[in-house]
């Protein structure tokens, strides 16, 4: 026993040196100690910001937490009138019309991608490619701007009337057009995510090994069949991983939407036609009349949904990425 | 006699090799379609907007405030002053702080701890931008009472650093082990090492990250609405509401005035044509078009 006790402490005094040694070293060079000190401060900084801005968000949303707890999830409306506080409209746009960008910028995305990589002339690629992620850097107000004001008017004129007309026994495109409205927001949307879906999609299928795709070809396989068997199962989890990713933006998409998705809350119902509200949407709208109390709370409960809900499918879709193994996967610089 | 002449691999053309065939040009023309649709939805928009906003492209645009509500002509001078006022704030803040925890996860930091904070910023890039908005409001703007462009800068600046952290970090990784330790063996401490030799040599990839941050904030509105506010009175105090681009077509957007809705035109087709070239000089500096990436 004495013998470990011994050994223990001899360990530690070691390393005790060790750190010792590393601090004379520095203080002989004040220009590393500086420097390390500089960076240091700037990563903690950093870290203060990431836990800042949930921990205020959380005290400062404390008050409604505490007033309506669960309720303040199925309440209908911001009434500062009765001091009832709710998101249920809100959360019912953000899932409807995310779920609706997703539905049509997953496939779009998939085989634009595919097509880049598989039939794409070498020369057009690149080009191509640049076009593609063009559209991501499109600012989101002026993509609300072609909303509010050319997309959103032929869709009342034009185009959902002849939705009605043709698909009007499906549930979705029923009563009066509006234009403005969740089906507005959710075209915009699909528009907004499709780049990232694409690039990211891209990265992920470009890892399969060149060897699975040559040995397939080489027994004979069309291109479709290298795809159907080898890509696609490939790339699956990562395919998945980029549509939550992009799912995680077009649920905190804000400016676009809140143009064009009419910011009036309507009765539940699978009518696209119908205006809405999405969680982004609400705290743009309502932080301007926010009064101090339980309205400011309200607003910023808001936000801690919108940012607990992104933080958590990007958590998840950055699991799904890794799963592939491949560090520079890391959601493109887009 | 013919089968010696044909090619003995090929396979017998019957109804099943048609029909995979068949699969193979409809995969292609479909997933080509898709790609068509986002290039043509691209042009279609860049198009719209110029022939909209460049009608009323004229000198008044940059060089004079808004008009009164209802009057006609006037400029935006107000909002492009702000922009840069804001933008050069934030890029003041921002760009520091992203450079230098680029340079600590790539150089220095090891271990869980760096691991975490490379965690933290990839979770900073998926934050909705109004949460950042909110985040600044309560903090700066709620206890001084007063929207202002300093708000706008910090939210900002949020912003900004976690592009230009992994661009950097990704960036000064590629630069070869080498180089590191042919200057150590010079007898160059670390921190010497990193300021004169790592950074050179990585300084095209570090300012296109930069410019990439730029480009991307300069475009920002949502957390604008909630710090800087906009206002159309010609200001350049960051300590009180500041007008900025992205606000001011935002506002103009919804106004029902002719005026202000041509120039709200204008003003995107300003802000996309600079994001556009923003982006081509990119792809320029890094590369040129034949490289794929």
């Amino acid at each position: 026993m004495a013998f470990l006790a011994s050994t223990v402490a001899t360990a530690t005094q070691q390393r005790g040196r060790l750190w010792w040694n590393q601090v004379r070293l520095l203080a002989k060079r004040p220009g590393d100690l500086a420097f390390r000190t500089v960076t240091l401060v700037a990563v903690w900084i950093v870290l203060l910001v990431v836990v800042g801005v949930a921990s205020v968000l959380l005290i400062n949303s404390w008050p409604t937490i505490q007033a309506f707890g669960l309720s303040y999830l199925t309440n209908e409306a911001f009434d500062p009138i009765h001091d009832v506080y709710g998101v249920r409209p809100a959360l019912f746009g953000t899932f409807v019309t995310s779920a609706f960008a997703l539905l049509f910028a997953v496939p779009l995305g998939v085989g634009t991608a595919l097509f880049l990589i598989e039939f794409c002339p070498r020369v057009l690629r690149g080009p191509l490619a640049f076009l593609i992620d063009a559209l991501a850097a499109i600012p989101s107000v002026v993509i609300g701007l072609w909303g509010f004001l050319a997309f959103a008017p032929w869709l009342q004129k034009s185009g959902e009337p002849w939705l009605e007309q043709h698909l009007g026994w499906l549930p979705f495109f029923q009563g009066t057009p509006h234009g403005l409205g969740l089906l507005a927001a959710g075209c915009i949307l699909t528009v907004m995510i499709l780049p990232i879906m694409t690039s990211i999609s891209r990265e992920v299928l470009s890892t399969v090994p060149v060897e699975q795709r040559e040995g397939l070809l080489a027994l004979g396989a069309t291109r479709w069949e290298v795809i159907r068997t080898v890509l696609l199962p490939y790339g699956r989890v990562g395919i998945m991983g980029a549509a939550i990713l992009a799912l995680g933006r077009a649920l905190g998409e804000t400016i676009a939407v809140t143009l064009v998705i009419g910011n009036q809350a309507a009765p539940p119902s699978a009518n696209l036609f119908n205006t809405g509200y999405t969680l982004a949407s609400v705290i743009a709208n309502q932080f301007g009349e926010a009064t101090p109390g339980l309205f400011i709370a309200a607003v910023l409960e808001a936000g801690l949904l919108l940012l607990l809900i992104t933080l958590i499918t990007n958590i998840l879709a950055r699991l799904l990425i890794a799963r592939l193994g491949r560090q520079s996967v890391r959601g493109g610089l887009v | 006699m013919n089968q010696t002449t044909a090619n003995p691999f090929q396979p017998p053309r019957n109804a099943l090799s048609l029909r995979r065939e068949i699969a193979t040009i409809l995969v292609v023309v479909v997933s080509g379609l898709f790609a068509l649709l986002a290039v043509a939805f691209l042009f279609y928009l860049i198009g719209y907007v110029t022939q909209q906003g460049s009608a009323y492209l004229n000198l008044d645009f940059f060089t004079q405030t808004p008009a009164p509500i209802g009057g006609t002509g006037g400029g935006v001078v107000t909002a492009i002053v702000g922009s840069v006022l804001v933008v050069a704030l934030a890029s003041l803040i921002g760009i520091p702080l992203g450079l230098l925890t680029g340079i600590y996860l790539s150089e220095i930091g090891r271990g869980a701890f760096a691991s975490s904070i490379r965690f933290l910023v990839d979770m900073l890039t998926g934050i909705p931008s109004i949460i950042f908005g909110l985040f600044i409001w309560i903090l700066v703007v709620v206890p001084s009472h007063s929207f202002s462009g300093i708000a706008g800068g910090l939210a900002l600046a949020i912003i900004m650093i976690p592009t230009v952290t992994r661009t950097s970090e990704e960036v000064l990784r590629l630069v070869p082990h080498e180089l590191r330790e042919a200057s150590a063996a010079l007898g160059a401490t670390p921190s010497h090492t990193i300021l004169r030799v790592v950074l050179p040599a990585a300084r095209n990839g570090i300012v296109t990250g930069i410019f990439l941050a730029i480009a991307r904030v300069a475009g920002e509105t949502a957390p604008l609405l909630m710090t800087a506010f906009g206002t159309v009175f010609f200001n350049t105090n960051l300590a009180r509401p500041i007008d900025m681009l992205p606000l001011r077509i935002f506002n103009f957007t919804l106004s029902p005035y002719d005026t202000q809705i041509h120039q709200a035109y204008t003003g995107s087709f300003v802000l996309m044509l600079l994001v556009i070239l923003a982006s081509l000089a990119i792809r320029w500096a890094t590369g040129g078009f034949s490289r794929q990436a």
